[in-house]
């Protein structure tokens, strides 16, 4: 199993994307689908910073060469394989806001299906639509009467 | 529907699964991601913009125009939960839910507490957003800093103290505004000549030698977005609060 | 003007900007900055068209950087050809806007203008882009204002906008989990020289997941089947101006992001003989061809029935871009253009009948040949192209979709597009009729009541972006051998015959 060995971050990462996969969709609960949500939107952005990390490196930001402290290009260090890649950590700060965009949204709409109608299991919301939609009169009858 | 959601994590799962030999290993690195476009990142974004954080210089510069649209879908956000959510306090409440109570008013030590605590949090938030040429941080960082010293504030103490500090009126303009403030900087750089956020262009409001004049240019039209990152995000952190916790009608929180 | 293809995305964008600041403290003044915006956008996306088909393609550097090292916007006449779609029914959509707007959406003018605008700004980047990650965050601003756009509808627009909130983050995911495995045995985020590095990489397993993973987040979008369960409810739920909006643009932007990532990230090569997927998808489309169009015959709301139908044309155009050859991809694209103009053109329709009798069951089609004969005559025109009658755009379409399919001897796909056509002339032969012979005689209009309104036609900001899309339509038409000359032959991948 030495691939499990050199490929643990990923078999990690596909565990929890399953995780929120099977609750975006399977659980009942509307907030459990947004937690769900947001183990789904986490999990790639482990992937991608897992995809980036390197043996030994330290953070992204260039490190001066050793006695010097000019500012000029010559007296940073400027070795890529001893810093982190910067592209993947760029690339999850976006993916980072959008999800708390798309989270603020979605508890927003819980919210107001809350306060229509009064659960926030999606098998009775569906009940009271289906009967609503029993209950509906032609706008027309309205307008004649 | 338990039972085709499980069956589709697994499907997914197990794709996922069966490619893993086919990565690179982790921690690779001479790996095709970290050696073509991110190497030349770091071996030249000291030369080309002066600034020593590759991830600001990167974020800012290089992909700019990724980070304006990010701010963008902030902006977006707020708009969109203020057009679903937002409407008259005195609105009669004909849905159903009762309002939760009316919390307890601030305690004494929570309250001096937070009087300490929120403009140190404020001042680091500037230093981290002026401070992030060189050491970690950046528009979003201190923006998020700056949000929650507001949320602080509105959670320990109630929501109308926080809104009298931060008007909706206020935070409305400044989302707007910060977005504005970057797709500025990106117009400007048109009006002296360059493409859009191509800060070198800005370069003869510097003044000076031409080539050292572009680079500084970059590295000061970095600054100019992040400021305007930082005010959108701030007022967007504590506009998603606000709307939630008052269900729209900014009169008083949870 | 080497600045055209900024220019396309700044000027909605600052509008976006005016109508918050200004927009709140005088709603007045929104509906026409939005329209000014617009105007502006499709001027420079015409111009860019015609310079495309002029020179080339255009490549513009976001930041002076040269691609792969910057963001690039890459306009060949594909593009340019989308865009101009997008912006022209955005502007269309926009005059349309002003009353049903003020009437459904009262107390959130300001706010619906800047969510009407950033989606444009959102579907105008995402089709202009040439790199990979900044089409994810385009995808994301155009997914979240139609999210809050949808949900103003109240009432059942909550659930269903959770719904679509739900699986459209499943869809982005998707494709941002594609692009990861192609980031990493590329290294690179630029569609071109993603292009160009996965020849080299055939036989790779990483490439063949982000691919599927890419699809999948796509088909997710487009909602074809079967992943189509969002689409009716959301766009039946939808406010009037919202529905006319989104329902010709998201999904057809969608296809134009497969047809990329097929013909630009990857080659037609890897996608008919590395793989061996046609099948399958030829399956699916097929599906949502006659699935589409029996579950609109089943409708007695005619929005939702036209849902039904969007999902049956996307089948359509999946299905041409996945025949394999010149004839298919023709069809497909032509179709993109096509079908956003009859979309639009009919979701207008339904709109004005909503915005004058509150609803558009079939039951409120009865004699609107006589109350609102403009505007049922340009519902004559979409239902013609809807149906595939010559000189309309919708019969250029099949055509080329049909000889396609015989050509690559996917029969079944060409009789699934017969039976459509058959099923689409009986749904609206029926609400005609209903139209022409229904005749409410027995009631007569009086001067003194509101129902007086009901019976007189559209009002004209209603109606002539409603006849200058059915103009559009057979304008499309008339000028289809120009219009596949011009601005797809050019275009077509190497490799398809």
């Amino acid at each position: 199993m030495a691939w499990v060995e050199v490929h643990y971050n990923y078999l990690l990462v596909i565990i929890l994307l399953m995780t929120g996969l099977w609750a975006m969709i399977g659980k009942n609960n509307l907030i459990k689908k947004c937690i769900g949500m947001c183990i789904f939107q986490n999990a790639i952005i482990m992937f991608y910073i897992s995809m980036g990390a390197k043996k030994g490196a330290t953070i992204p930001i260039l490190k001066h060469v050793p006695g010097a402290h000019g500012h000029g290009p010559e007296s940073y260090i400027s070795d890529p394989t001893i810093y982190a890649n910067p592209l993947t950590q760029i690339l999850m700060l976006t993916a980072i806001v959008v999800g708390v965009a798309t989270l603020g949204m979605a508890l927003t709409l819980v919210q107001k299906i809350y306060r229509e109608y009064g659960t926030c299991e999606e098998d009775e919301i569906l009940n009271c639509m289906s009967e609503e939609q029993d209950h509906e009169l032609p706008l027309q009858d309205e307008l004649k009467a | 529907m338990k039972a085709l959601s499980l069956l589709l994590a697994l499907f997914v799962g197990f794709l996922l699964i069966g490619v893993l030999d086919d990565l690179p290993a982790w921690g690779d690195a001479k790996s095709p991601a970290n050696s073509y476009v991110s190497a030349y990142y770091l071996k030249n974004s000291m030369e080309q913009t002066h600034v020593p954080n590759v991830v600001t210089a990167v974020l800012a510069d290089y992909r700019g125009f990724d980070t304006m649209f990010e701010t963008g879908v902030v902006f977006v956000a707020v708009i969109g939960i203020m057009a679903i959510l937002r409407r008259d306090p005195k609105e009669e409440d004909s849905e159903t839910g009762d309002r939760p109570p009316h919390a307890p008013p601030e305690g004494f030590i929570l309250g001096v507490a937070t009087r300490f605590i929120v403009p140190f949090m404020q001042m680091f938030a500037l230093y981290v957003i002026a401070h992030g040429h060189h050491s970690p941080g950046g528009g979003f960082q201190g923006g998020v800093i700056l949000g929650a010293s507001l949320i602080l504030m509105a959670m320990t103490g109630e929501l109308e103290s926080a809104l009298d500090r931060m008007r909706e009126k206020w935070f409305i303009v400044l989302v707007a505004g910060g977005f504005l403030l970057y797709a500025g900087v990106g117009l400007g750089c048109m009006f002296f000549g360059g493409n859009f956020l191509d800060y070198s262009a800005l370069a003869p409001l510097l003044g000076g030698d031409p080539k050292a004049a572009a680079i500084m240019a970059r590295y000061h039209g970095m600054l100019w977005v992040e400021i305007g990152v930082a005010f959108t995000v701030m007022s967007s952190m504590f506009a998603i609060f606000a709307y939630l916790s008052s269900d729209g009608r900014m009169d008083r929180g949870l | 003007m080497d600045q055209l293809p900024i220019l396309i995305i700044v000027f909605p964008l600052f509008t976006a900007f005016a109508l918050t600041l200004l927009g709140w403290f005088r709603p007045a003044v929104c509906q026409p900055l939005t329209v000014v915006g617009l105007l502006g956008s499709s001027l420079s996306a015409i111009a860019t068209l015609a310079q495309v088909v002029n020179s080339g393609p255009i490549s513009y550097h976001l930041g002076g950087w040269a691609p792969p090292f910057g963001i690039e916007y890459r306009v060949d006449a594909l593009n340019a050809m989308v865009l101009m779609m997008v912006s022209s029914v955005a502007l269309l959509v926009a005059v349309y806007a002003r009353k049903p707007v003020q009437k459904e959406l009262g107390g959130k003018i300001s706010n619906f203008y800047t969510l009407f605008i950033l989606l444009v700004t959102g579907l105008l980047g995402i089709t202009i882009t040439g790199d990979a990650f900044n089409l994810y965050v385009l995808l994301e601003i155009a997914a979240l204002t139609s999210y809050a756009l949808i949900a103003l509808g109240r009432g059942r627009a909550y659930m269903a906008t959770f719904n679509y909130v739900i699986l459209g983050t499943v869809g982005a995911c998707f494709y941002l989990l594609g692009v990861g495995f192609l980031l990493i045995k590329t290294g690179t985020l630029n569609m071109v020289d993603i292009g160009s590095i996965v020849p080299s990489l055939s036989g790779s397993r990483a490439i063949l997941v982000a691919f599927a993973f890419l699809m999948m987040g796509c088909w997710l979008k487009m909602a074809l089947f079967p992943f189509h369960g969002w689409l009716p409810n959301a766009y039946t739920n939808a406010p009037t101006a919202v529905s006319c909006l989104v329902a010709p643009l998201m999904t057809k932007v969608s296809v134009y992001v497969m047809l990329r990532i097929m013909f630009t990230m990857y080659s037609v090569d890897w996608v008919f003989s590395v793989i061996t997927w046609k099948p399958l998808v030829m399956a699916l489309a097929v599906i949502a061809i006659l699935m589409g169009s029996c579950f609109a015959l089943a409708q007695r709301n005619i929005k939702r029935m036209l849902t039904y139908l969007i999902v049956a044309e996307i089948g359509y155009m999946v299905g041409g871009a996945w025949l394999g050859n010149a004839s298919g991809y023709i069809g497909a694209s032509y179709h993109i253009l096509a079908d956003g103009l009859m979309t639009v053109c009919l979701f207008m329709v339904v709109g004005s009948i909503v915005y004058k009798r509150g609803r558009a069951h079939i039951e409120d089609f009865k004699g609107a040949f006589s109350t609102m004969p403009w505007t049922m005559g340009a519902f004559i025109l979409g239902a013609l192209s809807m149906i595939g009658v010559p000189p309309t755009c919708g019969f250029f379409s099949k055509w080329y979709l049909l000889s396609g399919a015989y050509q690559s001897g996917d029969y079944a796909f060409g009789v699934a597009l017969l039976l459509s056509s058959l099923i689409n002339a009986v749904l609206f032969i029926r609400i005609v009729e209903t139209a022409f012979f229904s005749a409410t005689s027995d009631e007569e209009p009086d001067p003194h009541s509101h129902q007086e309104t009901c019976y007189a036609d559209s009002p004209p900001s209603m109606l002539l972006p409603l006849w200058a899309s059915a103009l559009a339509l057979l304008a499309m038409g008339l000028y289809s051998s120009e219009i596949v000359t011009r601005w797809i032959q050019p275009v077509i991948p190497g490799g398809l015959l």
